[in-house]
């Protein structure tokens, strides 16, 4: 089933410095149920797109299989589309960057994408430190198979046509940070305005970025008894931070009271303007991060916001010592070494 | 008995691990440069230090280079194999030992020639540290077989200033252990023996290369940038030689960058991903396995065939299934390359035979994937990636162009009034592909593994979903004409009998026809080095009543293919098997045909 969008646009429609509405970071018209999580997802992402002015086709989405894989379909229409096999959109996104560096990579997985099947795959992505912004619409659950508990469910929490999960779940946010990625955030679908602004940050960050966004599923994990429910998580949030993304050529005009802000510059000049709310914590300690993480879980909060960022972060690139222009661009000029070379190879061989 | 020049099999029995493999490759090399056709190979297990491994050379004059069975001489530094070595020598043979320890008289054969050379003792009178006895062992043996063998010392000398060109110290201490193995052979024995060796000038311009090293350069010149791959035996070497030429070749002048991405993949699931990935944005990518790693690429084969993608996947065989036989040779995985994936699936497979070919049909398989924007696989094997093979020399023309198929460029776009993915524009089955980052407005589409129409988006028609995959059928049929032809070894048939085989069962399948041919059986011969199989391939089955396919797996894969493609009878094609991990030899090939041909006659 296809739905077609109408392409009609009201000429009076706000535009971006590139002239495109923020319609035209749109995509087809959603299949998933009303109310998704994964749907005010996509909405962040392009409302972050527009923002940025991000040229459509200077980006690429990548997913894996799910209900969360199909929402690259739902946005950004002029940016090529990869809806790869389950579990291994990072090894699909891995080559595509290796080809082009200069592209922004979008992957997005589900918590069964990623936390089951693609675990391998999240894991050496992350330690490659690969330069992409890796979104899980985490939410608990199995959706187009009907609802069997995921990896990420957590103890006791009951999905709708379940019994209560009896194994611990799989906190990405943990393991990343763990593994040392250079960039973690946990967000909820619910939540715009904390949101979009993660959004830009991590496709300003050079290298792996993070954001497991609780997303429930108003079909089969929305119910009492659910820890991925809207009304659970609404409860039980509690942010780092307030924040705001500054792109390098604007002037930061968010004005925190003193002492509770931090600035971080990231390597293109732009700034991720903080407000703390977390005491001891400090985005850039890889030990405090952990320590207010581990304090949210004991008592029973679902942390958000930006948990951890390596501002000195180094991406795969730069550790392989690739050229700077993109591969997929070199020709036989570049990569032929020609018949003069081959003959003096043929007579080592003598 | 007169003497016999020029035509020996000369095993070395070694233990893993001890630096023997250095001194045999010199000993190969230098036969190689008395101008004789010489064919190493390697037995070795699947270990790192300790187990027995053996090395066999056959070197024939008249250029036979398959393996033949019955080891002339052997040359035991191993004894925890000395049984089996004495075992394994031919009647009237040699068993050349090191005699710093006495044999056990027990394991004496009084039909073979025992000679004893104490190779450890005139090391350790020549060395001190533990580590450089071991190593000049080794150069003493080789001293001793210059010596045996009538070998000119004059072309090991300069092979080994040559090896050791970086490290010129070292040159000495070689020449001195090469000298005493020689002089102690010299002043002991009768030397020449009656088998020897005499200078000739058989090689021509021919080179000697491990297959996986030509592989590997393929890669380089056929434009691939990205190589991801996980370690597997016997693939493993073609990335070593990848990464160390593309040190030498793909390095930046200006900044000293490398203009290459080489991934280790956390495995060869991630490994093909990585491929497909880079694929669909435009670069040359590749990645190197052997069965087990096919079979784990399986999901990803079909991804790339269903949606289109250019994948160039290189299968070095071993023995299976499973694990089976790591470190021996098999062609074991013809169906699994063929029709890799779940599903209606057939891909594009080249079969290379020589190292020339293992670079000439690698560059080509970039050609191909990109121009049938389809997964290719060059299925070679553990024989040829990882022995040396007398090659005629790589070749390169320089205006070759790469042929990246059905790409459009941002100005194509711009004139194009409407772009689908999936639109059979020329109606020869191939559609055009864009590549990320083109144009602003124009010629996204959206990847899927799932049904899709000509404009890519998902659709569970059935009517579409044949129409699609109908396309791909008439995709493949186009590629027959592109893939490489066979070989046919015959200007015009001769016999209604035939032979057919693939890769390395050439040599020895060549080798049987001249023997039969001695013994007045004639055969047509075809090669066939591509799948799909052309129109030659068709009308060699029909114009012959008998065929003998002779291929080295258990369940004759290339019969059945052929019964499946062309739709031969089977009771026209007789199989010849060998698949006990070593390559099969021409006297297997000739007794299983005179075998069938006398059964026949009686019948």
């Amino acid at each position: 089933m296809t739905y077609i969008k109408p392409t009609f646009r009201h000429p009076g429609l706000p535009k971006n410095a590139l002239g495109f509405a923020k319609s035209d970071y749109e995509g087809a018209i959603s299949t998933l149920c009303a109310g998704c999580g994964h749907d005010s997802i996509s909405g962040g992402i392009i409302q972050a797109c527009f923002e940025m002015n991000v040229e459509p086709h200077r980006l690429a989405k990548i997913s894996g299989i799910g209900c969360s894989s199909k929402t690259p379909t739902y946005f950004l229409r002029n940016s090529h589309g990869f809806n790869s096999v389950h579990g291994r959109m990072p090894s699909v996104t891995t080559g595509a960057n290796m080809a082009n560096r200069d592209l922004i990579y979008l992957g997005i997985s589900g918590d069964g994408d990623t936390a089951s099947i693609g675990m391998g795959q999240f894991v050496h992505a992350i330690r490659r430190n690969l330069n992409m912004v890796y979104i899980v619409m985490n939410n608990g659950c199995y959706g187009l198979t009907k609802g069997q508990d995921s990896a990420t469910a957590d103890l006791g929490s009951r999905t709708k046509p379940g019994k209560p999960n009896p194994f611990e779940a799989i906190d990405l946010v943990g393991m990343a940070l763990e593994l040392k990625a250079t960039f973690v955030a946990r967000s909820f679908s619910g939540d715009k305005t904390q949101l979009v602004p993660l959004i830009k940050a991590a496709m300003s960050h050079p290298g792996f970025a993070l954001i497991d966004v609780i997303s429930p599923c108003v079909t089969f994990n929305n119910n009492k008894g659910s820890t991925k429910s809207y009304d659970f998580v609404r409860d039980h949030i509690a942010a780092t931070s307030v924040l705001d993304f500054v792109p390098e050529q604007e002037e930061i005009t968010v004005e925190y009271e003193e002492g509770s802000s931090a600035d971080v510059a990231l390597h293109d000049g732009s700034v991720i303007a903080l407000r703390k709310l977390a005491p001891k914590w400090d985005p850039t300690d890889r030990y405090s991060a952990f320590l207010r993480l581990q304090k949210s879980k004991m008592d029973g909060e679902i942390l958000t916001g930006l948990i951890y960022i390596d501002p000195k972060s180094q991406e795969l690139h730069d550790l392989m010592n690739t050229t700077k222009r993109p591969l997929n661009t070199l020709r036989e000029d570049d990569l032929c070494p020609g018949s003069v070379k081959l003959e003096e190879i043929n007579v080592s061989m003598r | 008995m007169s003497d016999i020049i020029n035509d020996m099999v000369i095993r070395f029995a070694n233990v893993n691990g001890t630096g023997s493999a250095s001194a045999n490759n010199m000993f190969s090399k230098a036969v190689f440069r008395m101008g004789l056709p010489v064919s190493p190979k390697n037995i070795f297990p699947s270990n790192i230090q300790g187990l027995p491994t053996w090395y066999e050379v056959r070197i024939n004059e008249h250029g036979y280079l398959g393996r033949r069975a019955g080891i002339d001489v052997l040359v035991a530094v191993n004894p925890q194999s000395y049984e089996k070595d004495i075992a394994s020598v031919r009647s009237g043979g040699y068993f050349i030992y090191d005699s710093s320890k006495p044999l056990h008289k027990q394991d004496l054969r009084d039909d073979i020639t025992y000679l004893g050379i104490p190779m450890m003792q005139l090391s350790m009178d020549f060395f001190s540290v533990p580590r450089q006895q071991q190593l000049f062992k080794n150069i003493i043996y080789v001293g001793a077989l210059a010596a045996l063998l009538n070998m000119d010392m004059d072309v090991i000398r300069q092979i080994i200033r040559e090896q050791f060109a970086a490290k010129p110290k070292l040159v000495p201490p070689n020449f001195q252990a090469l000298d005493a193995g020689y002089n102690y052979a010299n002043e002991t024995f009768s030397c020449p023996l009656p088998i020897h060796l005499e200078t000739r000038d058989n090689v021509g311009d021919h080179i000697l290369i491990e297959g996986n090293a030509a592989t590997a350069l393929g890669t380089i010149y056929g434009g691939a940038t990205v190589a991801a791959w996980y370690p597997i035996t016997p693939s493993t070497s073609i990335i070593k030689e990848f990464e160390s030429y593309a040190k030498q070749l793909r390095i930046d002048p200006e900044t000293g960058q490398k203009n290459y991405a080489s991934v280790q993949a956390e495995d060869e699931l991630a490994a093909m991903g990585m491929v497909i990935g880079a694929t669909w944005n435009g670069a040359r990518a590749f990645t190197t396995t052997s069965g087990p790693g096919v079979s784990l690429m399986g999901e990803f084969i079909g991804l790339a065939y269903f949606a289109e993608i250019p994948v160039v996947l290189i299968n070095v065989q071993r023995g299976g299934p499973s694990t089976g036989m790591p470190t021996r040779t098999q062609q074991g995985d013809l169906m699994t390359c063929i029709y890799a994936s779940h599903g209606d699936t057939k891909h594009i497979c080249l079969f290379p035979s020589t190292p020339a070919e293992c670079f000439e049909m690698t560059a080509e398989c970039f050609d191909l994937a990109d121009r049938f924007q389809t997964p290719v696989i060059l299925v070679s094997d553990l024989d040829l990636g990882m022995n040396y093979h007398m090659s005629p020399p790589l070749k390169w023309d320089d205006n070759r162009r790469y042929d990246l198929g059905k790409v459009y460029n941002a100005e194509e776009l711009e004139q194009l009034k409407e772009y689908g993915r999936y639109l059979d524009v020329d109606d020869d089955g191939i559609c055009y592909r864009t590549i990320p980052g083109t144009h602003p407005t124009k010629g996204s589409f959206f990847t899927r593994g799932t049904s899709r129409d000509e404009y890519a988006r998902y659709t569970e028609s059935g009517e579409v979903y044949v129409r699609v995959v109908d396309r791909l059928l008439k995709k493949w049929v186009t590629a027959q004409d592109h893939v490489p032809a066979p070989e046919l070894y015959q200007k015009e048939y001769r016999s209604s009998k035939g032979i057919v085989f693939l890769g390395t069962t050439t040599y020895a399948a060549l080798e049987a026809m001249d023997m039969m041919e001695a013994k007045g059986i004639s055969v047509d011969a075809i090669r066939i080095k591509a799948f799909p199989f052309n129109k030659t391939v068709a009308d060699f089955m029909e114009e012959h009543d008998e065929i003998f396919v002779i291929e080295q797996n258990r369940d004759a894969q290339l019969r059945t293919i052929i019964m499946n493609e062309l739709e031969i009878p089977p009771s026209k094609l007789t199989s010849i098997l060998n698949y006990d991990g070593m390559p099969i030899t021409a006297k297997t090939i000739v007794d299983g045909i005179q075998a069938h041909l006398s059964v026949g006659a009686e019948a």
